[in-house]
């Protein structure tokens, strides 16, 4: 059943007019929007979009089905963002009219309970994403994985629900908050005082990139606080439609390493890292915290923007001759932080890699949060162009600073068939470390 | 439109190549131009040459307009839809037919992204230099039916000087085939060139042949700064004075060069009045003199500074940044009405002062950038479509700037077309005899005056995209 809502309810979750009007539609950024390049409609396009959303909030159009489609098709990758000379904040309309359309009862019911869900019972709570995590890894380890996608009986259920259940990343044999000490100092002296948040993610589902950073960070001379007391960015909820959540998760983090003295706080995660840096606009409004979360947010550094900046000598070895390597650009650090060479400056940097640029290295993946798990045929579109062009590098390993963005790429490894390692440059620096130790 | 019509439609192009949702008639209510929208009854994207023949027999014997469109980039409106009208929308037409290497030139459809055109043939050593701001989104169709001009103009010329020919099917339904690879072609009236810049009311264009050049060995890209804009415009009229063709001279005001820095960040001098970006291109020792003579030209005409960008990829980024002055300009308010005037290279110092008194005469805020080395001149008025008493300010300014334009033996439009956004001023210039023998033309044609009515000039009064709702219709927001 749809339900009416009042134009004041409306008006409250969607942007003000002002900034709905910003957009001149131009159409410039036409040209880098994954969902207009499939199909061609302007509906399908960033301008049309906001078009529909800014008509919806005058009261010139209605709440549909097809709108809510629009908005639920758009990855939220703000490639458009990165494109509009207007400085247009897509990202941030599309966000709230999602809302509005859920709100009203369009969609799908079961994807907006399962998202709503999945996000707030078990990313959101470290205790329970681990106890997910646990029986996903009794699941994945006891062969009972194997069996089930042998025997194809999934793919009788759903071809989807296969798909998705091969989506799931490995989980970690250890979680990384366990093996992290509250407080890790340097060998030599510290020459840069650091704070570092491990993610749920990264924790759970890729606790030794986490491991690899400490190590890195270790040898780059950095003490480094990481506060037992931090929460998930919040970064899935706030983009998902559920703000209200998402700050309650801002605050806690603000608190939890409000506490420590420290100059960066160092993500490895491209979307919490940027979602981080929004606490500030975010939290504006909230007197008790507006001032702290400014200052908390100042201090966001994403791994490969520290590095690139500091240029801590790491004397790292080579792994062998010309190791040929690409990297993609994961959207929540290229649209969403605008970094964009530093991981590239640090990759030519590495002693006997071969660089190769990636084609279209800033096109979303197709991974974008949870939509390749909700939307996992269309974003399956956006993945083989992706394969496609790491396969057209000839690169052996391809490197990206974003745990959604590993595991899509790591499942068109397997579903394509490309010969390629998929791995977080901090992992590749890692090795590196190791093997400069071992000599 | 009867629903039986549209069933009709339907049938012929297929139900998964039409939409009339109100959400598919939004999005296809406007174009790149501010202010003007009006809602198609339905949307096409016909498949072949004989579904937009059969399209176009059947409007005539059902009395509906038919508009086509590009990607929608125009800024005169001439894809906004009028009255009764089902858009054709060739976005899907996007296949480059044939590169040929031999006589240089390239078959395509009209869909095809300008931009990728461009780095498909110089991928093979080849060039296409018509480089209108919007390359990575506008279609080669959209080019050819405005006439579109770009960067390149100064050196290169505009789209009709690199059209060889056109297939178009004409409002009777009819297939006409135009021109071909023939470098010299005088058989009888030569369509091809008039088919150029029609804007979309003679024909619907469904292939076209396009000539191609050597790509240029080497270019340097020149970099100037100003304190003041008059000294800029100087420096301009100086260098075509000295018989030096640059391929490029770009120049953008102190409002401009401010928005564009705070969208690229590229380290633009905030406190300039005013900026040449010149680029110079060709073969061998002279691209280097040219370069010289041109630095002492600008210093002479008091340039603050001078830089030499160092690398291509300065001059990429530095060219991609003038490309987003228009947009960028959104930045300060939230419409940004861009006009065309075009006058006499010589007469452009002149043309600013104009452009400068009209904005403080009239109370509005310009941002101006443009085409100096052509004098195609972008006034912008930066204002807000949700206050009529600024629209009416702007438009008043946008009048006296081109009487003045006139005046001065320019044109009120150098590139982007007349459109619905200029047809009011079209007599001026062309004159009452002139716009006559249009209307002849486009009747003799157009019998019913069924393809893209009401644009350029009108016919049908009918046919207006309808104008923006006035503050107090508007409902209030969550202010
Ligand atoms: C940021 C920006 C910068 C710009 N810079 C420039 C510039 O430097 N120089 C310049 O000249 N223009 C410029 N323009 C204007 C615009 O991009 C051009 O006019 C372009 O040619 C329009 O192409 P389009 O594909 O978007 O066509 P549309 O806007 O869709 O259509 C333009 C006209 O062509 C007709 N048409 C489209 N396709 C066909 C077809 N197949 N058959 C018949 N008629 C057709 C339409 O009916 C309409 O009248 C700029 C626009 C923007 C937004
Ligand atoms: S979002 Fe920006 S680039 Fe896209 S149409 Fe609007 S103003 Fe132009
Ligand atoms: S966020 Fe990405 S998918 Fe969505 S409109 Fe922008 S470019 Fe397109």
């Amino acid at each position: 059943m749809h339900k009416e809502i009042s134009r004041k309810e409306l008006l409250k979750i969607l942007p003000h007019d002002d900034i709905l009007q910003q957009c001149m539609h131009c159409g410039l950024c036409l040209a880098t929007c994954p969902t207009y390049d499939i199909t061609k409609l302007e509906r399908s396009s960033p301008r049309g979009r906001i078009f529909m959303i800014k008509s919806v909030a005058r009261g010139e159009m209605e709440l549909s089905e097809s709108f809510s489609e629009e908005m639920n098709f758009c990855l939220d990758c703000q490639a458009c963002e990165t494109a509009c000379p207007a400085g247009v904040k897509y990202g941030r309309m599309v966000e709230a009219a999602r809302v509005v359309a859920d709100e009203a009862g369009f969609g799908s019911k079961m994807e907006i309970a399962l998202k709503r869900f999945a996000l707030r019972r078990i990313v959101a709570s470290r205790k329970a994403l681990k106890l997910f995590s646990w029986f996903l890894k009794i699941y994945q380890k006891s062969g009972l994985q194997k069996i089930i996608q042998k025997t194809g009986i999934l793919k009788l259920i759903s071809k989807n629900l296969f798909e998705i259940e091969t989506l799931s990343p490995v989980i970690s044999e250890k979680f990384s908050d366990t093996q992290i000490k509250e407080i890790e100092m340097p060998e030599g002296e510290v020459k840069y005082k650091t704070a570092f948040h491990f993610g749920c993610l990264m924790n759970t589902m890729f606790a030794d990139i986490n491991l690899d950073t400490i190590d890195v960070l270790k040898k780059c001379g950095c003490k480094i606080i990481t506060p037992k007391d931090q929460v998930c960015c919040g970064s899935l909820m706030g983009h998902n439609g559920d703000m209200k959540f998402a700050l309650e998760l801002a605050r806690k983090n603000i608190d939890a390493f409000d506490k420590h003295d420290y100059d960066f706080l160092i993500s490895n995660s491209a979307g919490c890292g940027a979602f981080m840096k929004d606490y500030a606009h975010l939290l504006e409004d909230d007197p008790e915290y507006a001032e702290k979360a400014k200052k908390f947010s100042s201090k966001i550094k994403d791994i490969t923007e520290f590095l690139s900046e500091e240029k801590p000598d790491l004397n790292l070895a080579s792994l062998n001759e010309n190791i040929k390597v690409t990297y993609h650009d994961a959207c929540h650090l290229v649209h969403a932080q605008k970094i964009a060479n530093q991981p590239r400056n640090i990759i030519k940097s590495l002693p006997g890699v071969e660089y190769i640029e990636l084609e279209e290295a800033s096109w979303c993946c197709g991974s974008a949060g949870i939509y390749n798990v909700v939307r996992y045929n269309d974003a399956l579109i956006q993945l083989e162009r992706k394969m496609k062009n790491i396969s057209n590098t000839g690169a052996e390993i391809v490197l990206t600073g974003n745990p959604g963005c590993m595991g899509q790429i790591k499942h068109g490894v397997k579903k394509f068939n490309v010969n390629v390692e998929v791995i977080h440059p901090i992992t590749l620096m890692k090795r590196m470390l190791q093997l400069k130790q071992a000599d | 439109m009867n629903s039986s019509t549209k069933e009709h439609i339907k049938s012929i192009v297929g139900s998964e190549n039409f939409f009339d949702s109100p959400e598919d008639k939004l999005v296809y209510s406007y174009d790149g131009t501010p202010i003007y929208k009006q809602l198609p009854e339905a949307v096409i994207f016909p498949e072949s040459e004989e579904q937009i023949s059969q399209v176009l027999k059947l409007a005539n014997t059902e009395k509906f307009n038919v508009v086509p469109r590009g990607a929608g980039t125009g800024l005169s409106g001439g894809s906004i839809p009028v009255e009764n009208s089902v858009v054709i929308v060739l976005t899907r037409w996007n296949k480059i037919l044939e590169l040929d290497t031999s006589n240089l030139t390239a078959s395509v459809q009209p869909g095809v992204v300008t931009g990728i055109l461009q780095k498909e043939v110089e991928k093979i050593g080849l060039f296409y230099p018509p480089d209108p701001g919007s390359l990575n989104v506008c279609t080669i169709g959209g080019n050819v039916a405005n006439n579109a001009g770009g960067l390149r103009g100064l050196k290169y010329g505009v789209t009709k000087n690199y059209v060889l020919g056109v297939e178009m099917i004409l409002p009777n339904g009819e297939l006409i085939v135009t021109g071909g690879k023939n470098m010299k072609d005088v058989a009888g009236f030569n369509l091809r060139d008039f088919i150029v810049g029609s804007e979309g009311t003679l024909g619907i264009i469904t292939k076209i042949l396009l000539k191609l050049i050597p790509k240029p060995v080497q270019s340097i890209t020149l970099l100037a700064y100003f304190n003041k804009l008059t000294d800029s415009a100087q420096a301009v009229s100086d260098i075509i004075a000295a018989h030096i063709v640059p391929s490029m001279m770009e120049f953008l005001d102190h409002t401009t060069i401010n928005c564009v820095e705070d969208y690229t960040r590229i380290g633009l001098p905030r406190t300039a009045e005013a900026l040449l970006l010149i680029e110079v291109d060709g073969r061998g020792s002279i691209v280097q003199e040219d370069a010289e003579t041109i630095r002492k030209i600008l210093t002479k005409n008091k340039a603050a500074e001078v830089k030499i960008a160092e690398i291509e990829s300065d001059a990429l980024l530095l060219k991609t940044a003038r490309r987003s002055a228009f947009s960028a300009l959104a930045r300060k308010m939230p419409t940004t009405i861009l006009e065309d005037a075009t006058v006499p290279r010589s007469e452009l110092p002149l043309m600013i002062e104009k452009i400068l008194y009209a904005s403080k005469k009239y109370d509005v805020i310009f941002g101006n950038f443009g085409h100096a080395g052509d004098g195609n001149l972008h006034p912008t008025c930066l204002t807000d479509d949700r206050n009529q008493k600024e629209i009416e300010k702007a438009h008043k300014a946008f009048e006296y700037i081109f009487e003045e334009a006139i005046k001065l033996g320019g044109t009120i439009t150098g590139e982007h077309g007349t459109g619905l956004a200029k047809k009011q001023f079209l007599e001026k210039v062309a004159g009452s005899t002139g716009v006559d023998l249009m209307k002849k033309i486009k009747l003799a044609i157009d019998e019913n005056n069924i393809l893209n009515p009401g644009k350029i000039f009108s016919i049908s009064p009918k046919c207006e995209g309808s104008l923006p709702k006035r503050r107090e219709q508007i409902k209030d927001f969550n202010a």
